[in-house]
């Protein structure tokens, strides 16, 4: 290592409103004011027994509110706070223009209006389609599903109908790897198919074997990642369509690792019949603590006609929507995250052909030099925007804990589990090399230190270690629980 | 446009100088950035996607142009769907980097301001339905519904397959309900409704043993507010179903508690609060009973203690969901709405009480208020339906209700066509000063 630096523990010290020698936290809503208020009554528009008696909540001025708001936020880490490697997350910068064109007035319209009367949200949408169908060299788009787990879902129910459609509806089930996750599992399992679960191979990629013995005339689909989530691009990937294909199944991409590929390969070029694509992780609209995203799904020519309904497309006198022919219907009462897709739409327009190219490219660099700088063994490679590395005889959860105390957002831990103690790490394109650098110093610094130290973390957050099993023992989901 | 951190052709969005990469590249022992992927040749993209990069500016203006080709239309829209007015406060708070750019709360400690305003939320929920179990979020009220119906599978004691719908349903939220139950056994079958309500006779024929839920909404699709939840309520309990029902925070304000006349569960659109008109996008509440909570889909905030014994809250109960449990979980959801869930406990929270029930009842006043003067037009009949109403009601025209349509869309406003003589009309205090308007407008249109 050159250019070793001390990890400072500076810069990050969460609000934790010390008042005297005590924290003080921020008071819940209904501890500040709780007004009731009684429904109905002679002044009510409504007979007595269509109301409710009476309505309680806090009552609070708009000073107060931002106050109250602006303190919660102070308790919380964003991405503009410090490095958020997150593995398989894809926590990139969420440009801020992108914010307001979301934000452009006309944009707020309703979806019940006429074909005629929406030609530029119909438009922005075809152009979407268009542009996520060249990025993963897919035919047809659909930009219905409000999330990646959506996505899988309809990609899932496309395969299902179009088997169906081909009087194959024995198909009964669905190959997932071990390192898959566990969406992959969870919407299988939701489409109503039983999931086959495949181990990898000693290098960390599908096993050939194990997926021809798996493989069979009741395969749906298999559903894979690619780079796979060790960030490990799968080499046989054509071996893996073939398979797949050859008794007849489909071949599923999960689009959570799309950030490594970008101009580099097509999931439509390796053999994928359908795939989502994650664009709150690669297309940088914000996860928004926890969602919305979106899940927009792309496909091969054969199974547009089983995408949801409806889709956009230009005719002759503007752009209309129209329900694909055999359309397995709707999985979003509307149209899916709107805002989220017009958020997208601007990210790719900003980036292009070759900002979208070196997006990737950066990504792919810093990940490689953030693990050769971390002191943590990386045991599979070569890897692309994210690796999984081991914390050995540490406790990967206590890892993370410590590396809070550091001033950084921790990888994901204790997954994928083919790696035991796992550390997946995506810093992704928006680290500077002095970010990385900054934030390997904070790795180094808590591989270096003794399991007490760890297990004591973390003590400069807002909150000290939680007790996870005091939250599931004594589940309390709303104030009116505290009160008890 | 180049600078230092913007080579020209690369994402501004990456720091890196040519100088800073080649050290990089030197650190890693690489020749060049290509070589880091590890893609084969065969497989290996190297054509264009054609997509010219633009600057900020330039796609300012591109969907400015594209938006505003748009019509400038004053919406009488509704039908699950309903913007009201957000305050500024709502848009400034929320688009706090802390919470805009986080992901999903893995990291109590460094997260609890997002997981007490989930809390928050949470707590807002569960007041409006007197149901103790909430969730931080599903994508939407059609989702929420898929969901309810998988919670009531995976609750059945005995067996049971039907799942009871009223006939008049938005069709969106049908079909997005029939393919969530797609991989159950369950059955999707629609009851009568009369004069827009439950057909409480004909639903209690309708219930048996089989039956696993039974779900109404209030208000319902065409704007009625139901007149029996008990007595529906009743039936679901004496089949051993679950009473699932529709609603929405705002009209909770003031319609019937759901706790209170028997609800099981309560899904619907939060998004009523926080979020203006956005082409659909909503956020899907669930909220359920105390009994159902190992059952429950989705991420659930709850309250413990930190190691300074200080209160603290966190995700809880996750082995129900597919990160830990996979194929066995209770929902494949993942990404959620969260944000949107700050938004509606940020807008809940600055209204009060007070606020929220003004603004409840302006959607029942507005609704009879417009109703009224549309019905004193000749050649339209408002409301068709002999019932109280919340937001929304159904006329009928004379005229062809598409032609009508038609015409009110040359004069600047927008309104639902549900028949071949009936259109949907929707008012909110957003709307309420333009009603004048839209009146002059049906005189004109119904001729």
């Amino acid at each position: 290592m050159t250019d070793d630096r001390e990890p400072t523990m500076t810069g990050y010290d969460q609000a934790r409103w010390i008042d005297g020698d005590e924290p003080r936290y921020e008071p819940l809503l209904s501890e500040k004011d709780e007004t009731t208020v009684e429904v109905g009554g002679d002044d009510g528009p409504l007979p007595d027994d269509l109301t409710r008696d009476d309505l309680t909540l806090p009552e609070l001025s708009e000073p107060e509110l931002a106050r109250h708001y602006t303190r919660l936020s102070q308790m919380n880490y964003g991405i503009e706070s410090g490095p958020y490697p997150l593995g398989s997350c894809t926590m990139k910068y969420n440009p801020k223009f992108t914010e307001d064109v979301a934000a452009l007035p006309g944009a707020a319209v309703h979806p019940d209006r006429p074909d005629g009367t929406l030609q530029g949200t119909l438009e922005l949408m075809a152009h979407l389609q268009d542009y996520l169908a060249r990025i993963g060299g897919m035919d047809e788009v659909s930009l219905q599903p409000p999330a990646g787990a959506a996505g899988e879902f309809v990609g899932i129910l496309v395969a299902k109908a179009y088997h169906e459609h081909n009087d194959e509806g024995h198909r009964s089930e669905v190959i997932v790897p071990d390192s898959a996750h566990g969406t992959n599992f969870a919407t299988a399992a939701l489409a109503g198919y039983d999931v086959i679960e495949v181990p990898s191979a000693e290098d960390g990629r599908v096993d050939l074997d194990a997926l021809e013995a798996a493989a069979s005339e009741d395969t749906a689909a298999f559903m894979l990642t690619n780079p796979n989530t060790l960030g490990l691009f799968e080499r046989n990937i054509e071996a893996v369509a073939e398979i797949v294909h050859g008794v007849g199944g489909l071949l599923y991409y999960d689009g959570a690792n799309l950030n490594a590929l970008l101009g580099r390969a097509r999931p439509g070029d390796m053999g994928f019949d359908v795939m989502h694509y994650n664009v709150h992780k690669t297309f940088a609209t914000p996860h928004g603590g926890g969602g919305p995203g979106a899940g927009p799904v792309g496909v091969v020519e054969k199974l547009a006609p089983f995408l949801p309904a409806p889709r956009v497309r230009e005719r002759d006198d503007g752009f209309e929507r129209f329900d694909p022919e055999y359309t397995i219907g709707k999985v979003h009462g509307f149209e899916g995250n709107w805002l989220v897709l017009v958020k997208a739409f601007a990210y790719i327009a900003r980036l292009g052909d070759d900002g979208l190219r070196d997006a990737s490219a950066k990504a792919v660099l810093n990940a490689n030099y953030l693990a050769e700088r971390i002191g943590y063994e990386v045991p599979h490679g070569p890897f692309h925007h994210e690796f999984v590395a081991s914390a050995g005889d540490q406790d990967a959860a206590d890892v993370a804990k410590r590396m809070l105390d550091y001033g950084v957002h921790p990888p994901t831990t204790k997954w994928p589990d083919i790696v035991s103690e796992a550390l997946m790490t995506e810093p992704t394109e928006i680290e500077s090399r002095d970010s990385l650098d900054d934030l390997a110093a904070a790795f180094e610094a808590v591989r270096e230190e003794d399991d007490e130290t760890l297990a004591a973390a973390p003590d400069r957050t807002t909150a000290r270690r939680i007790d996870q099993t005091e939250a599931a023992r004594n589940p309390r989901l709303s104030w009116h629980d505290l009160a008890d | 446009m180049t600078d230092r951190y913007h080579q020209a052709g690369g994402t501004p969005f990456a720091p890196h100088t040519e100088a800073e990469t080649a050290a990089m590249l030197d650190a890693i022992g690489a020749e060049s950035e290509v070589d880091l992927f590890d893609i084969p040749e065969s497989v290996a993209f190297d054509g264009e996607f054609g997509i010219d990069a633009r600057t900020e500016r330039e796609i300012r203006e591109e969907c400015g142009r594209l938006f505003g080709e748009n019509d400038d239309l004053v919406e009488f829209l509704g039908r699950n769907h309903h913007g009201h007015y957000v305050p500024s406060l709502v848009d400034h708070l929320a688009d706090r980097q802390e919470f805009l750019t986080s992901y999903t709360q893995y990291q109590p400690e460094i997260t609890q301001g997002f997981l007490q305003a989930l809390f928050e939320y949470q707590s807002i929920l569960a007041e409006v339905t007197g149901l103790g179990v909430p969730n931080a979020s599903m994508y939407d009220a059609a989702t929420a519904l898929g969901e309810a119906a998988t919670l009531a599978a995976r609750l059945r004691q005995v067996d049971g397959t039907r799942v009871l719908v009223p006939e008049l349903l938005c069709p969106g939220r049908r079909s997005v309900l029939d393919n969530y139950v797609a991989g159950t056994d369950l059955v999707v079958e629609t009851y009568p409704t009369a004069d827009a309500n439950v057909d409480v006779d004909a639903l209690a024929d309708a219930a048996d043993d089989d039956t696993v839920m039974i779900y109404a909404e209030n208000p319902t699709v065409r704007g009625t507010i139901e007149e029996h939840l008990a007595d529906i309520g009743r039936i679901a309990d004496d089949a051993g179903a679950l009473f699932c029902l529709g609603s929405d925070p705002v009209a909770l304000a003031i319609l019937e508690e759901p706790a209170s006349v028997g609800a099981d569960v309560v899904v619907g659109d939060a998004s009523v609060l926080g979020m203006p008109t956005s082409y659909g996008m909503g956020l899907g509440l669930f909220v359920t009973r105390e009994e159902f909570i190992r059952q429950v889909p989705g991420r659930l905030v709850g309250v413990s203690t930190d190691d300074a014994g200080n209160r603290a809250y966190t995700l809880t109960l996750q082995t129900r969901e597919q990160h830990i449990r996979r194929e066995r979980a209770t929902s494949n959801i993942c990404t959620n709405q969260a944000w949107v869930a700050l938004r509606t406990a940020i807008h809940a929270a600055m209204l009060g009480a007070s606020g929220l029930v003004d603004l409840a009842e302006t959607c029942v006043r507005e609704a009879e208020a417009l109703a009224a003067d549309l019905d004193s037009i000749d050649g339209i009949d408002a409301p068709i339906h002999d019932r109280h109403h919340f937001r929304e009601f159904v006329a009928r025209t004379d005229r062809r209700a598409a032609a009508v349509r038609d015409d009110l869309l040359e004069a600047g406003f927008a309104v639902h066509v549900v028949g071949d003589h009936e259109v949907q009309v929707c008012v909110t205090e957003r709307t309420e000063r333009r009603t004048d308007d839209l009146v002059a407008a049906f005189e004109e249109a119904a001729r």
